[in-house]
């Protein structure tokens, strides 16, 4: 029998295998998603011919990317150009840890879990810069520049809404946090602070770089930016990255800000995943609706707008608290 | 790690190199092109960056230039047609009347009323599918990937449309000297009337969608403005100087065929932004739309096709001859020594004059703002090269 | 004040815009199922030319082989000759061969699809209408000597497929 003292850790270690599974299904059905809905917005099927109604497509393209030859530009850095791939994923993987999927399954239950979340998520930038840099690559360059100041920027409205959030629960355990808010949707602190929601969900656009804010891989103006000259799972380990990302920005506004895993009937992991893939949904519809933004556009909209509307609120949040005591 | 010299500069062929002589230090060249996502085929350009701003930019041209000029001084008069549609594969119909215009004036041919009125026709919807692909290609350029579907989607009525009476889809070789090659019939007449109906509720729809869209209002307003001035100098044309408040259309300013009789307007914005070009085209397609209601009501009957001598020899001459296309006035000059061959043909390509306006647009301007220009500019590249 | 009325313009502008793609996104998609379904607009569709049979007898085409389609070709992607008689003794004259004669209709009619622009000018030059459009939407070769299509088998085969 194993010391019960090791539990946790080998709890740790299961669902971290799980979240790598978890990671990779997601991101086939994301795929499927992206492309269905991008179809069907266009009035178009979609993939329609691998499967029934091409359910097996994302299958098919996730051979195709690991079969292919992995080039490496001559004139890159070998090192740093293949350790950015990895770079990017790996973190991913440990942002799953602390987030409650229902009342008993997570993986780590720290009373810092937004803390942990946002410090490993802060990683994924480095991995874009090293890829641009690494790569040797004019695009790829330009790519990098535009991912780290996006990032970095758009880190400060997100924290902000978080800390928002933070002071209404006066917790930082997304256990905590969601335990606090009740099952139905007036009890939930994205109704209750609608303000502090829309800004996170901009700057999550921001953060993981999707359309409309998709400037660091802005193909008509960089071809592929930061991952151009990535090949086969080079380019696949940053496609995985970013939708996990999505995932997991999803999930955190879920728990944060509608309620996690408690439904109105049966609460349960149920929910949790309704919500998250409904916030992947609009994100997704957004993304085939909207040409993108400039980048100093893109910047003036997070330092003009988010930061001070984040700020006031902050300042809003904290009064009303007071009075209400 | 140190960069290696690949990344500052190592120009490798004559025109970065001649680019990078006149180089700023700290400056990064860049070529965009000849394949890249937002040039629209084989168009280079070479820019200098400073950071995004562009410092300088030069087009580069000639990757896909196929002798257009030199062909026609090898190929008889009626064997020369199919190249027309082969220039500008958008707005194939222009070229083609511009120069059946040219030999027709040249030899004396006189067109059948109802010949006339079939090319303008013709001409009007395939200037809506030229403006249709531009605008999808425009707002892909901005990172808007869902327009074009649309446009498209509208665009295949058209091209079913115009297929019933040139028999494909692109590059049409429909025009013949003195009349055109095939009549059109009832049911060509009762489709492009659905189509109207129909593209004016899409219309509504694209302006909901797209032209009032906060985000692209944002990419297109203030950028690259055009004065008339510059415009003039270059010797722009088309929607690109009517978007800087000129109202130059040769179907005005020299009419010809019909165009006299129907009654439209010009759409001029004085702003010569992108935005403004934009507005230009889409008003435009409006405007096409109400030609080519009043045709199919006034259409004639009778003869589609002219006397024409069975083998052309156009007498001695030169002669002149503009039509107003999709993207700008379109004009063939013909010289004749007599003989069965041109002498010479010159394509005159208004996106090779657009474009040359495009290196003074971009200066400054950040490179999101020069793919904005560039596509605003409207260039077919196979037109600029000939 | 008034940018922040502007800001929320735009706001607005942006969720028309979602209205509008999650409208299409419910309708009906517009496309076709291309193997399984065909696009009903291929009876206009005009590709390369093909030769017209004569009415009492389909398999052998109304062409007189005067090779003026040839001639006014733009690239030269027809080939004509016509088919020529072997001598007759009987004709020969103060001990010569006879010379072969060459009758007024095609021996090979071959065209280089790869080099035709579906102009249509042989068609219109022809002077007995022997040269029509064909129908043929589904044009595809392994090499490129498959392109040079010979018309008169063609015409044989539609005529014993009756056609």
């Amino acid at each position: 029998m194993i010391n019960p003292e090791y539990y946790p850790l080998v709890r740790m270690v299961i669902f971290l295998v799980a979240m790598m599974a978890f990671v990779g299904l997601n991101a086939l059905v994301l795929v499927y998603a992206e492309r269905k809905i991008a179809g069907h917005v266009q009035r178009r099927p979609g993939p329609f011919h691998v499967g029934w109604h091409g359910l097996l497509q994302p299958l098919a393209d996730a051979g195709k990317l690991m079969a292919k030859q992995l080039l490496t530009p001559w004139s890159s850095d070998k090192l740093l150009f293949w350790a950015a791939p990895l770079l990017s994923f790996l973190p991913v993987i440990l942002l799953f840890l602390p987030i409650p999927f229902g009342e008993t399954l997570y993986g780590l239950n720290v009373n810092l879990g937004v803390v942990l979340i946002l410090a490993f998520s802060g990683l994924n930038v480095l991995a874009l810069c090293l890829a641009g840099w690494a790569s040797n690559n004019k695009y790829g360059l330009l790519g990098a520049a535009r991912a780290v100041a996006q990032s970095v920027a758009y880190e400060i409205p997100l924290l902000i809404s978080v800390l928002t959030v933070a002071l209404m629960s006066g917790s930082l355990d997304l256990h905590a946090i969601t335990v606090q808010q009740g099952a139905w949707p007036w009890q939930w602190y994205g109704v209750l602070n609608p303000l502090a929601f829309f800004i996170y969900f901009i700057s999550i656009l921001g953060e993981t770089n999707r359309a409309p804010f998709d400037l660091p891989e802005g193909e008509s103006e960089l071809t592929a930016g930061f991952h151009t000259e990535y090949s086969g799972m080079g380019f696949g380990m940053f496609f995985l990255s970013e939708y996990a990302n999505m995932v997991v920005v999803c999930c955190v506004a879920s728990i944060l800000f509608l309620g996690g895993y408690q439904g109105p009937i049966e609460s349960g992991w149920w929910w949790f995943l309704l919500k998250v893939y409904a916030l992947l949904f609009i994100i997704i519809w957004m993304r085939w609706t909207f040409p993108r933004v400039r980048f100093d556009q893109l910047l003036n909209i997070n330092w003009r707008w988010l930061t001070p509307l984040a700020l006031l609120n902050l300042v809003g949040t904290v009064i009303v608290l007071r009075l209400a005591g | 790690m140190t960069m290696s010299p690949q990344l500052s500069s190592d120009p490798s062929d004559f025109y970065s190199q001649s680019f990078s002589k006149g180089a700023r230090e700290n400056t990064l060249i860049l070529n965009m092109g000849p394949q890249h996502p937002s040039t629209h085929g084989v168009l280079r350009v070479i820019v200098e960056l400073d950071g995004e701003y562009i410092v300088r930019a030069e087009p580069v041209l000639g990757y896909i230039h196929r002798m257009h000029e030199f062909m026609g001084q090898k190929k008889t008069y009626t064997q020369y047609l199919p190249n027309m549609g082969r220039v500008d594969y958008l707005h194939a119909t222009a070229w083609n009347w511009a120069y059946v215009g040219a030999v027709e004036q040249l030899a004396g041919i006189e067109v059948p009323e109802r010949a006339e009125y079939i090319r303008v026709l013709t001409c009007e919807i395939n200037r809506i599918c030229s403006h249709l692909v531009w605008w999808g290609a425009y707002l892909l350029d901005l990172g808007a990937f869902t327009p074009i579907l649309y446009a498209f989607e509208d665009r295949e009525f058209l091209l079913d449309i115009l297929q019933r009476v040139t028999g494909s889809r692109l590059t049409y070789c429909y025009f013949r000297f003195g009349g055109v090659y095939a009549d059109v019939d009832d049911k060509f007449i009762d489709d492009t009337r659905t189509f109207i109906q129909r593209f004016r509720k899409r219309l509504k729809m694209y302006e909901a969608l797209v032209t009032k869209n906060f985000i692209l209002r944002k990419r297109c307003e203030d950028i690259g403005v055009l004065s008339v001035q510059t415009a003039r100098k270059y010797g722009c044309t088309g929607p690109v100087i009517r978007g800087s408040g000129v109202p130059y259309d040769v179907r005005r300013a020299v009419p010809y065929s019909v165009y006299p009789e129907l009654d439209f307007e010009i759409p001029t914005f004085s702003e010569g932004d992108a935005m403004a070009r934009y507005m230009v085209r889409l008003k435009e397609m409006e405007q096409s739309l109400r030609i080519m209601e009043q045709v199919m009501d006034r259409m004639p009957d009778g003869d589609i096709q002219g006397k024409t001598p069975k083998t052309l020899k156009p007498p001695k001459g030169e002669t002149y001859f503009a039509v107003e296309g999709a993207r700008g006035k379109i004009g063939v000059h013909l010289v004749s020594d007599g003989s069965a061959t041109p002498y010479r043909v010159k394509l005159r390509a208004p996106g090779y004059s657009n474009l040359s306006c495009f290196a003074e647009l971009s200066k400054g301007t950040l490179i999101a703002d020069a793919v904005s220009i560039l596509g605003s500019l409207d260039l077919v590249i196979p037109e600029i090269d000939r | 004040m008034t940018s922040i009325k502007n800001a929320l313009a735009g706001l607005w502008s942006l969720v028309v815009g979602m209205g509008i793609t999650g409208k299409y996104f419910t309708a009906p998609l517009v496309t076709v199922f291309y193997p399984r379904q065909e696009a009903e607009n291929i009876e206009t569709y005009r590709g390369h030319v093909e030769l017209v049979g004569k009415e009492d007898e389909a398999g052998v085409p109304l062409c007189i082989a005067c090779g003026q389609c040839a001639r006014q070709c733009p690239s030269q992607c027809i080939t004509v000759s016509a088919k020529v008689a072997p001598a007759d003794p009987a004709e020969s004259k103060d001990g010569k061969p006879a010379k072969p004669k060459r009758l007024k209709t095609p021996g090979v009619f071959q065209l280089d699809y790869n080099l035709c622009s579906l102009c249509g000018q042989c068609v219109q030059v022809c002077p007995v209408d022997s040269l029509r459009y064909s129908n043929n939407v589904y044009f595809a070769v392994f090499t490129r000597q498959e392109t040079n299509i010979d018309l008169l088998e063609r015409l044989e085969r539609q005529a014993k497929e009756g056609k």
